[in-house]
């Protein structure tokens, strides 16, 4: 039991000490890189430390999370300030963005836009090339067909009187265009996977995308008191190309987002050889933090849900009103739940921990309930008899004959929450969910593999373990 | 009447006017009688006359419609239930030793709550086991469902014996056993009582054993008493027809 209580001080110890600095980026791993690299560079140029909150599901609950303090700073695109989060057109956002408390930092020198790409061999240079070449087959991709500022915008922009095409998955155009199947597609710019094909890039002649450049937005408050940040951030210089290489070390030859990070910053003199960070490989961070997760949920929720079972069967008029909305709780979608969490709690570890520890109640008051329900009424007098008190015959006779019962539970409890917990990442809680979602949004399987893998060794793992130790605690005789 | 108040004095238990409902139906009905210390008093009666009623009422598991009762000279209404029940041992009609408690922790049970230390409960263990034949083979750490149903009465009266209470009640313990295994332990009960001195209250629907085992010997029916006196007494005059086809049992 102490054993127990230590290790949930040192959970709760990880994941609520207090930073200087608290750094977010969204899921995508361009943005955790850059992430990464502001991180690095004020970890190694200051003696602030910093708290990395990366992996935020979308621009919205990254810009949120900065509005409300639960970042400092995050890398953001121009474009999609402008378009998507303050929803102006223009470039006058920097005044409302000074209104909201937020400073737009200086761009990181590159341009993360819609570009159109071809094969060398196409004789193709600028989009305004493909006016009136119907003959030519476009793979685009879905989102690209369907933005209002995607295919019909630029058709009419540039005049090319082309069909409307048909919309592919993202994930198939690269290697459709290598073989040949297509000869257009569109891509973001600093593609990482674009490093593996030698591909031409349509040159945007008459300036129809704008601009997406990526820039750190940071909070005024952390500005007024650290001035020094600004000045570093100032310092971090990457090219598209450049750009493009990094994502490729991560995405394609999946090194460690620290690793390529660091070694970027050492090549531009920003950190000093001495300070080398320990790369993790994700796949340990990402199930350290999602052992954090599931384990100080489940943890939460024995502490809640225990006494709850206790209660209700001292006043069994409350138990069918206390299983039937614990169990209402758990048939709400598990994505729904997270999704309430946020106005509620914000981002982050916290509600992630609230919404897997509501579903972790059921299977735990139910089977505490049932447990002491299941005590032998003979037992219950016998205690009596010989002079124990309520409490003593709860805690002498009733819990340990129970204790089975409320292992199952915690046993049943626990391998949800692992389950669940990889929907975490959503809202930036982190987790094994993170690959999951990555892979997903990549299209590609090995990197959702790398999430789902460890997810269900893990579920494996703690049912195995979480039946051995009800073995040990089993009543014997 | 200066002798009925020295009697009145010696009882360990005393019902005066004892009326008891469940339900609003009577289940004891205007019961006094008294136990003196030192004294075995068994009660009989088919089932449903009321007995472990009784039994319920000495040791405040039950209170009293209506009537008195006290034990160790206090109303039992006005007493601490805890505080009374760890001065009585109880024996139950199955054992209900508890199953995840060893042998040893089952009889330290009354001398842990009474704040007993380890050295002293553990010799009181041995000396228990020693007094009811069980200290061979380990039995100390033995499990309740690794004993016969015979060793595990044992263990239950041990139990009971466990703070050396001055009263005992049995509540009908030997009822599920064998009768070689019942007539045994019946032995051993009619030993402690001569050694021990123990005020027992003995609760059964098994003559014999109520004549065997009792100084007085109490025949219930629906709750009322029947009869009361010494064995011979009853066995020599009958107070009714019920009483004595009750007897009759004991010549089958």
């Amino acid at each position: 039991m102490n054993k127990a209580l230590a290790f949930l001080f040192i959970l709760l110890g990880a994941s609520l000490g207090a930073q200087d600095v608290a750094i977010g980026s969204k899921l995508f791993s361009e943005s955790r890189l850059l992430g990464e690299i502001m991180a690095q560079a004020i970890e190694s140029q200051t003696e602030l430390t910093v708290e990395r909150r990366f992996g935020l599901g979308g621009s919205l609950i990254a810009f949120e999370a900065l509005k409300s303090g639960s970042i400092d700073i995050y890398p953001e695109y121009t474009g999609t300030i402008s378009e998507a989060i303050l929803k102006e057109s223009g470039d006058d956002y920097e005044n409302e963005l000074n209104d909201l408390g937020l400073i737009a930092g200086e761009s990181f020198g590159f341009n993360n836009s819609y570009i159109l790409i071809t094969t060398e061999t196409a004789g193709l240079s600028a989009i305004s090339d493909l006016k009136n070449r119907g003959d030519l087959r476009f793979g685009f991709s879905n989102e690209f067909v369907k933005r209002g500022d995607g295919f019909g915008a630029l058709n009419q922009a540039y005049g090319l009187n082309l069909p409307e095409p048909r919309g592919m998955n993202h994930g198939l155009a690269y290697r459709a265009l290598a073989e040949g199947q297509i000869d257009v597609t569109d891509a973001y710019s600093t593609d990482g996977k674009l490093q593996e094909f030698g591909f031409q890039h349509l040159e945007d002649d008459q300036n129809f995308f704008p601009e997406y450049l990526a820039i750190p937005l940071i909070r005024n408050k952390l500005a007024q008191e650290h001035p020094e940040i600004l000045g570093i951030l100032s310092q971090i210089k990457i090219d598209g190309s450049k750009m493009r290489e990094l994502n490729y070390l991560v995405e394609v030859m999946g090194s460690p987002i620290e690793k390529v990070a660091y070694d970027f910053l050492l090549e531009e003199g920003m950190v000093s050889k001495g300070s080398k960070p320990s790369f993790r490989h994700p796949i340990i961070s990402q199930t350290i933090e999602h052992l954090q997760l599931t384990l100080l949920a489940t943890l939460i929720a024995i502490l809640i849900a225990v006494p709850m079972g206790i209660y209700i069967s001292f006043k069994p008029r409350f138990a069918t009103a206390i299983l039937a909305s614990t169990g209402v709780i758990q048939t709400v979608p598990s994505l729904a739940l997270l999704g309430f969490m946020i106005p509620l709690f914000g981002i982050g570890f916290t509600p992630a921990i609230i919404a897997l520890l509501l579903y972790a109640l059921l299977p735990i008051v139910r089977n505490t309930y049932t447990g002491l329900q299941s005590t032998d009424p003979i037992l219950i007098e016998a205690g009596r008899a010989l002079g124990m008190t309520n409490w003593q015959i709860l805690r002498m006779v009733r819990l340990p004959l129970a204790a089975s019962f409320i292992m199952a539970g915690i046993r049943t409890a626990l391998t949800i929450n692992i389950g669940t917990a990889t929907l975490a990442a959503f809202i930036g809680a982190g987790g094994l969910g993170e690959s999951i979602i990555t892979g997903i949004n990549l299209n590609d399987n090995s990197i959702i593999l790398q999430g789902a893998i460890p997810a269900a060794l893990l579920a494996l793992l703690a049912d195995w373990g979480m039946a051995a130790l009800a073995k040990k605690l089993e009543p014997r005789g | 009447m200066s002798l009925i108040v020295t009697l009145y004095i010696c009882a360990i238990v005393s019902f005066q006017n004892i009326d008891k409902c469940f339900d609003g139906t009577p289940v004891l009905s205007d019961i006094t009688f008294q136990v003196k210390e030192g004294e075995t008093l068994c009660l009989i009666g088919p089932s449903g006359s009321g007995k472990s009623t009784i039994l319920k009422l000495i040791n405040g598991l039950l209170k009293p419609d209506s009537g008195k009762v006290e034990v160790f000279g206090k109303n039992v209404a006005t007493s601490d239930d805890v505080e009374l029940r760890r001065k009585i041992g109880f024996v139950l009609q199955q054992p209900a030793l508890f199953p995840h408690y060893t042998v040893k922790q089952n009889i330290e049970i009354v001398p842990k709550l009474l704040g007993w230390n380890d050295d002293k409960c553990a010799a009181r263990t041995l000396e228990l086991l020693d007094l009811m034949g069980l200290n061979s083979g380990g039995m100390e750490e033995r499990y309740p469902s690794q004993l016969s149903g015979g060793q595990q009465q044992r263990i239950g009266i041990a139990r009971a014996l466990a703070a050396d209470p001055k009263l005992i009640l049995f509540d009908e313990p030997f009822s599920a056993l064998d009768p070689i295994t019942r007539t045994d332990l019946q032995d051993e009960v009619l030993r402690l009582k001569k050694k021990l001195r123990k005020t027992t209250v003995f609760v059964t629907h098994d003559i014999r054993e109520a004549f065997k085992l009792g100084d007085v010997v109490v025949i219930l029916d629906e709750g009322r008493i029947i009869q009361m006196g010494a064995p011979e007494e009853i066995k020599a005059n009958p107070s009714s027809a019920f009483v004595e086809r009750f007897i009759d049992r004991d010549n089958e």
